[in-house]
């Protein structure tokens, strides 16, 4: 018991520590929230495209000193608009387009990053630096990512028939269009709230997983959201304090920790699950 | 001098489509309100066309699409119109039990959050009710079989509680218990004054379905009561000579598949 309450609280001493786990916490919740969605449109890969994009945007940022985030976000605007654009000729299919511009925009990145003098580390922004977390840095992910989760949380069912059945909410009055725009604002949101933990590689990680494996798991949507954003916070707390124990990289123990619960749930799902479907084909095959 | 019987739809001059590639040209079409109409055409006839151009779903090359004298962006905010869609377009994997994906049909009632009141979960287990699929509420929607996909679609569409309901091929794939079912309850729409239209090349049991028949080959060949429209040398000019196969040969394999489930199951 003492040895429990040891090992959870002897890393809180530390300042650093405590910002690391509060931001790693929030951008883990909020990334599993919109992580269902993402999935349920089949977004996966526009994910990528926000999450690769970016980069300029936050070495502009640092060179004009307005906060990384803005940077990030007018960035990310940027690349969901010229993937639209682009893919709205007829000859370019919607792939090609998000391959085509989020490589061109994080190449753009790397070459302002070579020729901008700059305080942060390429590193950092590639893959995170969790420990590193400010104050000032903490109170950015905690305003954005209540904010972000609170749009969701109340936008939760048209965005669910969005996903589900496009034309129809298009009967019901719904505008698609404004719905689609509010979603990939929310994902470039979400993107610079994870930016923190898991930098740009691995911010998609938390992006899909979490609603893969809620996916796996639940017959209803609101029981989806609550595994997806639950199992994506356990893993953010046992991801950090896992690196800390065994001194490991924070951004990639989280997102190993997630890998395992979506390979839990692929296994073990009650329905969904290998072993669920493989006693369900002996069944069948032993009643035919 | 009566007053004529106020119009639900209102199409004049209707074309759509792509300039040389015309799906629709030149469409007229009136609906009484309070009445079922049958749109009957082959495949390619331009019905889908139609059903996209009175939801607003696309912009016409030409002509006027007015629902209860609306403009389809105006009907649509204001609940006019509900619509059952045809093809099983849906993704069966996803998370929604039938229950849930009826209550969608609410949203016109329902406040910004969307949130269900009581209003709404009467109007849901009305239409389960209705539709025969109150024991399977919280199956998914993933886990129907067709025929009782189709209900469930139905029965979003009824708790909309809107003047107008649009269903797009209601019968292709359906099994007999389904079918009558929804006939019946279209009747029962009809007869509570909902204006209603249906796609269909199901010509077999129009005239016990429909007040009215709409032929459509890229225009409007023929209209009046079944009994006016249905006849041979109309037909033969809405699907041509094989006529005999192309109404059911497009959905043999459907039918085929939907015959097999028990419909109360």
């Amino acid at each position: 018991m003492e040895l429990i309450v040891e090992i959870l609280a002897a890393p809180l001493q530390f300042a650093f520590m405590q910002n690391a786990l509060a931001v790693a916490v929030v951008a883990a919740g909020v990334c599993g929230l919109l992580s269902c969605w993402l999935v349920l449109m089949g977004w996966s890969l526009m994910g990528e495209a926000v999450a690769h994009s970016i980069l300029p945007g936050i070495v502009l940022a640092q060179l004009l000193g307005v906060p990384m985030a803005a940077g990030a976000f007018v960035f990310g605007l940027i690349a969901v608009l010229l993937i639209g654009g682009i893919s709205s000729t007829p000859v370019i299919k919607r792939d090609t387009s998000i391959g085509v511009v989020f490589t061109t925009l994080f190449a753009l990145g790397l070459v302002l990053i070579s020729r901008v003098p700059s305080q942060t580390h390429l590193q950092h922004i590639l893959f995170g630096n969790v420990l590193g977390t400010s104050r000032t840095d903490l109170w950015q992910v905690l305003a954005l990512g209540l904010a972000t989760a609170a749009v969701l949380l109340l936008a939760r069912r048209d965005l669910t028939l969005l996903a589900f059945d496009r034309t129809y909410a298009h009967t019901v009055g719904l505008s698609t269009a404004a719905l689609s725009a509010l979603l990939l604002v929310l994902l470039a949101l979400t993107t610079v709230t994870a930016l923190q933990t898991l930098g740009i590689i691995l911010v998609v990680a938390m992006l899909v997983i979490p609603g893969a494996t809620g996916m796996l798991t639940c017959r209803t949507f609101g029981r989806m959201l609550m595994v997806s954003s639950g199992g994506a916070v356990f893993a953010a707390v046992s991801g950090v304090y896992l690196s800390y124990w065994l001194d490991l990289s924070t951004g990639g123990t989280i997102v190993l920790m997630q890998s395992t619960l979506f390979g839990l749930a692929y296994v073990l799902a009650p329905h969904k699950g290998l072993i669920a479907r493989a006693a369900r084909a002996r069944r069948t095959a032993a009643a035919a | 001098m009566t007053q004529a019987p106020a119009a639900a739809v209102e199409v004049s001059g209707l074309s759509a489509g792509y300039p040389g590639v015309l799906a629709l040209q030149g469409v007229d079409l009136r609906l009484t309100a309070g009445t079922i109409t049958a749109l009957v055409g082959a495949n390619g006839s331009g019905k889908s066309t139609l059903f996209s151009a009175l939801l607003g779903l696309r912009v016409p090359l030409a002509g006027t699409v007015r629902l209860h004298g609306k403009p389809p962006q105006q009907a649509r905010r204001r609940n006019v119109v509900s619509y059952v869609p045809q093809h099983d377009t849906i993704d069966h994997t996803f998370p929604l039990t039938v229950a849930q994906m009826v209550m969608m049909g609410r949203i016109p009632h329902q406040g910004p959050t969307r949130r269900p009141r009581r209003a709404d979960r009467a109007a849901v287990a009305e239409a389960l009710e209705q539709v025969g699929l109150a024991e399977l509420r919280r199956r998914t929607v993933g886990e129907l079989s067709g025929g009782q996909r189709r209900r469930a679609f139905l029965a979003r569409s009824l708790t909309q509680q809107a003047p107008l309901m649009l269903l797009d091929e209601p019968f292709a794939g359906v099994d007999r218990g389904s079918e009558e079912l929804i006939t019946a309850t279209l009747h029962a729409l009809r007869d509570a004054g909902t204006t209603v239209l249906v796609s269909t090349h199901h010509l077999d049991s129009l005239a016990d379905l429909a007040d009215e028949v709409v032929l459509l080959h890229r225009r409007v060949l023929a209209a009046g009561p079944p009994s006016a429209v249905l006849t041979e040398s109309t037909l033969a000019g809405a699907f041509g000579t094989v006529l005999a196969d192309d109404g059911g040969a497009a959905d043999s394999t459907e039918d085929a598949v939907g015959r097999q489930e028990a419909p109360w199951s």
